[in-house]
C-alpha cells in the first residue's frame, strides 16, 4: 500500500513538472503571434539577445533561419554561473576566479548584467567566466562591453569603447559556484540532512519508519546486490564509497531533471564530474589491487611468451579503459536525456516558427506528452545509471581484490 | 562539432569542486551515516537471528518441559492407581481375614458350644441314667421287695435292661 502511494506521489510530481514545462512553453509560445516575434521571445539564451542587439539586422536573418535551438540546448546542458528563470530574470551565483597575477576575486554573476558588462577584468560568454588578457583593460564594473566569439578559432574578443581586447580562460582558475557546483552542493546537503537523520533514527528505534523505511531497502539493495556479490567478505570496507557514489549520482540526476531552480543543473552530464568520480573508482581499484591482479596485468599466466607481448599492453590499457568507460557511460546517458527533453521543447518553437502560434500550441501539447514520457524514462535512467556506475565500480574493485592463484592451479591440473 | 569540444573539455574548477564535495561527502557520511546505518542493520539482523534461535531453543525447552510434565503427571496417575489398588487389596484382605477369623472364631465357638452341649448332655444323660437306674431300682426295690430278695441277680438284670434303653 505504501509503495503504491509513493509511486503515485512520484507520478504526481512528474505530472507537475510536465505541466510546468508545458506552462513554460506556452508562455514562450503565447507571445509568438507572428514568426517575427517568435524569435526574440522564444530564445531563452542571452547570447541570442547579444547577437540580436549587436547586429541590428540579425533578427531578420534569424527570422528566416528559425530559432537557434542548438545554442539553446548547449546553454542548458553545459555549465554556467547563473540559473536562468525566464526572459531576463536569473538567479546569480558566486564567481570565484583565482587569477595567476590578479589573485582571488569574489563577486556575484549579476555583475555581468547578462554579458553586457565586465567586472574586474572578467567577462561572461555562454554563461562562462572569461578573463580579459590585457592589463590595460579597466577594472571594476565596466558597462557597454560586447564579447564576440570567432566561430572558427573560438577566440574571444572583448569590445569596449571601440577597442578590442583578447579574452580566455587560460590565465585563471575558475573556482566559481556554477550551476553544476551549486547542484552538487545541494545534493550533498540533501544527502547529509537525509542520511544523518536516517542514521540517528537507527539509534532511536530498530523498526524503520518514515524516511528510514524509504531508504533502508535501497541501502540493503546496495549491500546485498552490489557490494556482497562483487566484493565478497571484504564488502564492509567499501560500503561508504558505494553508498555515497550511488546516492550522489542518483540525487544529482533527479535534481537535474527538475526544470527550474534549484534543479536543472546538469551534474552527471558534465564530463568533469563523471571524470572525477571515475578517477575515485580508478584509485580504489588500483590501491586495492592484489599481487594476483597486478600479476594478471604484467605477466598473464598460462599464456605463451609471444602472446604476452600483445597481452600486456592491452591489460595495461584496460586499467584505464575501465574507469574511462564509467566516465563516458554516465556522462553520455545523462547528457543525452537532457538533450532529448530540450529538443522536445525545441520542437514547439520550430512548429511555431513554421506554422504560427496555433501549430505551436498544438505542438506544445504533443511535446509535453512526450516530455512527460521522457521525464519518466529519465527518472528511471537516473537510478539506473547510479546503479550501473556503482555496480561496475564494485565489480572492478572486486576483480582487483580477487586472488586468482587457486584457480590457476586448478586449471593447470586440468591441462 | 562546434559544441562537442565545449562538452568534452573537463573544467578544472569543476574537477576541484567535485573532488572536494565528494571527498567531504564520503568521509562525513561514512562517519555519521553509512557506518552507523550499516552497523545498525547488521546488529538488527544479528538480533533477529539470535532472537529466532532463542525462540527455537525456548520452544524445544517448552516441549521438553511439557513432555516432562506429562510424564510426571502420568507417573503420578499410575502411582495413584497403584496406591488405590493396593489400598483396595489391603482393605479386601483385611475384610477377608476378618471374615475368616470371625468364621473360624464362630466355628470354634459353635464347636465349643457343641462340645459343651455334648458334655452337658452326656453328663445329663449319665445323671438321667443314674437317676433312672436308681429310680428304677427304687421302683423295682419297691416292687420286687416283696417278690424278690435276690437283689444281686435282679440288679444285674435291671442294669442289663437299662443299658438297652438308648436315651438319645
Amino acid at each position: 500500500m505504501k509503495n503504491i502511494l509513493s509511486i503515485g506521489i512520484l507520478l504526481g510530481l512528474l505530472g507537475c513538472f510536465a505541466v510546468q514545462a508545458q506552462h513554460n512553453t506556452e508562455q514562450h509560445s503565447a507571445p509568438a503571434t507572428t514568426p517575427a516575434q517568435a524569435q526574440p521571445a522564444a530564445t531563452t539564451t542571452h547570447d541570442a539577445h547579444d547577437t540580436a542587439a549587436q547586429h541590428g539586422t540579425a533578427a531578420h536573418d534569424e527570422k528566416a533561419k528559425g530559432p537557434d535551438l542548438a545554442k539553446m540546448i548547449m546553454n542548458h546542458i553545459t555549465d554556467g554561473h547563473e540559473f536562468h528563470l525566464f526572459h531576463d530574470v536569473s538567479i546569480p551565483l558566486p564567481c570565484m576566479p583565482y587569477h595567476k597575477e590578479r589573485g582571488f576575486d569574489f563577486f556575484l554573476s549579476n555583475k555581468f548584467h547578462h554579458g553586457h558588462s565586465a567586472y574586474n577584468g572578467y567577462v561572461s560568454k555562454h554563461g562562462v567566466l572569461n578573463a580579459v588578457d590585457d592589463p590595460t583593460f579597466p577594472t571594476g564594473e565596466v558597462a557597454g562591453v560586447h564579447v564576440h566569439e570567432d566561430p572558427k578559432t573560438k577566440q574571444l574578443t572583448v569590445e569596449h569603447q571601440g577597442k578590442q581586447y583578447p579574452a580566455s580562460r587560460a590565465s585563471f582558475f575558475d573556482f566559481s559556484i556554477t550551476r553544476v557546483v551549486f547542484t552538487m552542493l545541494l545534493a550533498a546537503l540533501i544527502m547529509i540532512l537525509v542520511f544523518t537523520s536516517v542514521a540517528s533514527a537507527y539509534g532511536k528505534r530498530s523498526v524503520p519508519r518514515g524516511l528510514q523505511s524509504f531508504f533502508e531497502p535501497i541501502i540493503l539493495f546496495v549491500r546485498e546486490d552490489i557490494a556482497k556479490p562483487n566484493l565478497g567478505n571484504k564488502y564492509t570496507r567499501f560500503m561508504p564509497y558505494l553508498l555515497t557514489i550511488f546516492f550522489f549520482i542518483w540525487i544529482s540526476n533527479i535534481l537535474g531533471l527538475i526544470p527550474i531552480f534549484p534543479g536543472s543543473g546538469n551534474v552527471m552530464g558534465n564530463i568533469a564530474v563523471t571524470a572525477t568520480l571515475a578517477v575515485f573508482t580508478f584509485v580504489l581499484i588500483n590501491i586495492n589491487g592484489t599481487k594476483s591482479y597486478w600479476g594478471h596485468i604484467f605477466n598473464p599466466p598460462g599464456i605463451p611468451l609471444g602472446v604476452k607481448f600483445l597481452m600486456v599492453p592491452i591489460e595495461i590499457l584496460s586499467i584505464f579503459i575501465k574507469p574511462f568507460a564509467l566516465m563516458i557511460r554516465l556522462f553520455a546517458n545523462i547528457m543525452a536525456g537532457h538533450i532529448i527533453i530540450l529538443s522536445l521543447v525545441g520542437i514547439i518553437f520550430i512548429a511555431a516558427h513554421v506554422g504560427g502560434s496555433a501549430v505551436g500550441f498544438g505542438a506544445s501539447i504533443i511535446s509535453a506528452l512526450f516530455m512527460l514520457f521522457m521525464n519518466v524514462l529519465e527518472l528511471f535512467v537516473a537510478a539506473l545509471q547510479a546503479y550501473v556506475f556503482t555496480t561496475l565500480s564494485a565489480v572492478f574493485i572486486g576483480q582487483a581484490l580477487e586472488d586468482h592463484s587457486h584457480d590457476h592451479h586448478k586449471n593447470e591440473a586440468h591441462h | 562539432m562546434l559544441f562537442l569540444s565545449a562538452l568534452l573539455t573537463p573544467d578544472l574548477g569543476l574537477i576541484f569542486w567535485t573532488t572536494l564535495i565528494f571527498l567531504v561527502l564520503w568521509f562525513f557520511l561514512g562517519k555519521f551515516a553509512w557506518n552507523p546505518i550499516v552497523n545498525a542493520l547488521r546488529d538488527r539482523e544479528d538480533k533477529i537471528e539470535n532472537s529466532l534461535r532463542q525462540a527455537d531453543i525456548a520452544r524445544t525447552e517448552m516441549a521438553n518441559l511439557k513432555a516432562d510434565h506429562e510424564r510426571l503427571l502420568n507417573e503420578a496417575k499410575e502411582e495413584r492407581a497403584k496406591i488405590i489398588k493396593e489400598a483396595k487389596e489391603i482393605g479386601d484382605s483385611l475384610v477377608n481375614d476378618a471374615r475368616e477369623k470371625a468364621k473360624t472364631e464362630a466355628a470354634k465357638i459353635v464347636a465349643d458350644a457343641k462340645n459343651e452341649i455334648h458334655n452337658q448332655k452326656m453328663a445329663a444323660i449319665i445323671d438321667v441314667k443314674n437317676l433312672i437306674g436308681s429310680t428304677a431300682i427304687d421302683l423295682a426295690k419297691q416292687v420286687i421287695k416283696r417278690e424278690l430278695n435276690d437283689t444281686a441277680a435282679h440288679q444285674r438284670y435291671i442294669a442289663a435292661e437299662i443299658d438297652k434303653i438308648k436315651l438319645n
